[in-house]
């Protein structure tokens, strides 16, 4: 494993470095870098098709992938998935992945595979955080609602603690209201210390919470910026914060 | 942060569920030990598949895999045990025991490429497996003696006794079948299980908590051959007899249809299965022409009303109990 120079002198918690994917003899991402900070919360738009999800995918290696990767400056290109993992990569997919046949409990206790002596406590403290969990717990998850299925989906991701966790459409199919329950503990958990990296069709909503965006255009990243800087380009500022 | 919670992942107060089969089993078996030696024989049978259903589950009901191709493994057993006891004097349950490592070796040596495939591909390859071995004892004459089968085999012995009567070796298959359901009972709720279960539900889920999914399938897999050859053996040396067409594709309709029936990915499930599907053909048999009519009649009566098998009933028993309690 050789340990990335970094070029800000800062080693940021993830770095990609022309990571690229392909299906079959479709490139759905061409090749394409990023970086995310220690505690950031970075959301990445774009429309769909884009290659936001094979972006994400490629990251946690369960889309092979081209390019190198670092975690904290240490190189972890072509790790598995479960060693990403080990190492506190986590990802929440698109349409949640959730063992539906499962109860509550059941879907906790497997996200603390990696750290079984520690489910009670990060149980615990999933159920701070999401309290209508605890009232569900011996229900299957396949029975839950659409905004405590998308909790117990981050609920499990977060047994597993993970240090950089991502996020695929958290708000997909969610009542605005709920949309922005959900995404309001994301804030909660980047105050904890969790890196985020967040990819969101609801651009208004992710761009409250992110420090910095990334735009994806026919699989490549086209932009690079501060939240904020965004309502300073007008092409931009016209298609997502509206 | 001091909030108790149980983080078993049955839910409490079911112990009945635990004790009333084993308890159903126990009777039936005593109602085997005070009639003929023919009903005898089809319980030697129904336990028999229990084992090998048991082990199926492992692999296509708690990992969610298919696999059409446990015969092979039963296979080895049986003629692995046959040739070691007769040819070679061993203990039938030394024998038994060689065979099942053996199979195992060729389970990790098999699964290892196989067990990359998904879906409807996972399932031709393991039939082909089964195929192939199939094929083996019929065409390798010199080892398996072909179509004539292999006779003469020694019943089941422990430390020298040999259970020599039919009741004497139904006894011994109940007691290794509720071993079987007990171990499968214990690894399905331990962190091996939960992750079995994980990779059932999603599997890019499952590897994104840190579940090896490629190492547990081979393990699944591995454990289901375990199981396939013990039970392969016990036939051979409750029967005596061994011929291919005992471990060929009827082995494996057979097995599906128990495991379905019984209610795949329950724990008892396998076991009820195993019984039914045995016992169903005799208790029709007094209508003759009309038997493999009602027969199926009533496993598809069984499958329409019971999706989730006889053992999922219970599931709906319990929720429908909670619904109850809970407008009580």
């Amino acid at each position: 494993m050789s340990v990335l120079a970094s070029d800000k002198g800062n080693v940021p918690l993830l770095e990609a470095r022309d990571i690229s994917a392909s299906y079959g003899h479709v490139q759905a991402l061409k090749p394409t870098s990023l970086h995310i900070a220690e505690g950031e919360l970075v959301t990445i738009l774009g429309p769909n098709g884009a290659g936001k999800t094979t972006l994400m995918r490629a990251l946690t290696r369960l889309t092979a992938s081209k390019g190198n990767v670092f975690f904290r400056g240490e190189e972890i290109t072509g790790l598995s998935t479960p060693r990403l993992a080990r190492r506190g990569i986590v990802m929440v997919q698109e349409g949640r992945g959730l063992f539906p046949q499962m109860t509550v409990r059941e879907n906790l206790v497997i996200g603390a595979y990696l750290h079984p002596a520690e489910t009670d406590t990060q149980m615990a403290s999933v159920f701070e955080l999401f309290p209508r969990l605890k009232e569900r717990l011996d229900q299957s998850a396949g029975s839950l609602s659409g905004g405590e299925q998308q909790m117990l989906a981050i609920g499990r991701a977060l047994m597993a603690k993970p240090q950089l966790l991502m996020l695929d459409e958290p708000s997909l199919g969610l009542a605005p209201r709920v949309a922005s329950e959900i995404l309001g503990t994301l804030r909660e958990l980047n105050r904890r210390g969790i890196g985020i990296l967040l990819v969101e069709q609801k651009a208004p909503l992710a761009l409250k919470l992110a420090q910095r965006v990334y735009v994806i255009a026919l699989g490549k990243i086209v932009a690079e910026l501060k939240t904020d800087e965004i309502k300073s380009h007008h092409d931009l500022a016209r298609y997502y914060l509206h | 942060m001091t909030s108790h919670v149980t983080t078993s992942i049955e839910p409490s107060g079911i112990r009945w569920q635990s004790i009333l089969p084993i308890v159903a089993v126990l009777a039936l078996a005593g109602l085997g030990l005070v009639s003929s030696d023919y009903i005898v024989t089809v319980l030697g049978f129904a336990f028999i598949y229990a084992i090998f259903c048991t082990g199926l589950n492992f692999f296509m009901g708690y990992t969610g895999q298919a696999s059409f191709g446990q015969s092979a493994f039963a296979a080895i057993g049986g003629y692995g045990s046959a040739i070691l006891s007769t040819d070679y004097g061993w203990e039938p349950l030394l024998a038994l025991l060689a065979t099942m490592v053996l199979s195992g070796i060729a389970a990790v040596l098999v699964g290892y490429p196989t067990l990359r495939l998904r879906g409807h591909y996972l399932a031709m390859a393991t039939f082909a497996l089964g195929l192939i071995v199939y094929e083996i004892t019929i065409e390798w004459t010199a080892l398996t003696q072909g179509y004539m089968g292999y006779s003469g085999i020694p019943p089941l012995g422990i430390a020298g006794f040999a259970l020599d009567t039919l009741k004497h070796q139904l006894v011994a298959l109940v007691v290794l079948s509720l071993i079987g359901v007990g171990i499968a009972a214990r690894l399905r709720q331990s962190r091996f299980g939960r992750a079995l279960a994980s990779i059932a539900g999603s599997e890019s889920a499952a590897q994104a908590l840190g579940v090896d999914i490629a190492r547990y399938k081979l393990i699944a897999f591995v454990i289901a051959a375990l199981y396939a050859s013990a039970a392969g053996s016990l036939f051979a040396h409750f029967v005596g007899f061994i011929s291919p067409e005992i471990y060929g594709t009827t082995m494996v309709i057979q097995s599906f249809a128990m495991l379905y029936l019984g209610g795949i990915g329950t724990m008892w499930g396998p076991m009820i299965g195993a019984i039914i599907v045995s016992i169903l053909p005799e208790a029709l048999r007094g209508l003759k022409e009309m038997q493999d009519i009602a027969y199926t009649a009533v496993l598809i009566f069984i499958l329409i009303f019971a999706p989730r098998g006889l053992a999922g009933l219970s599931v709906l028993f319990r929720r429908a109990h909670g619904r109850v309690q809970e407008k009580a």
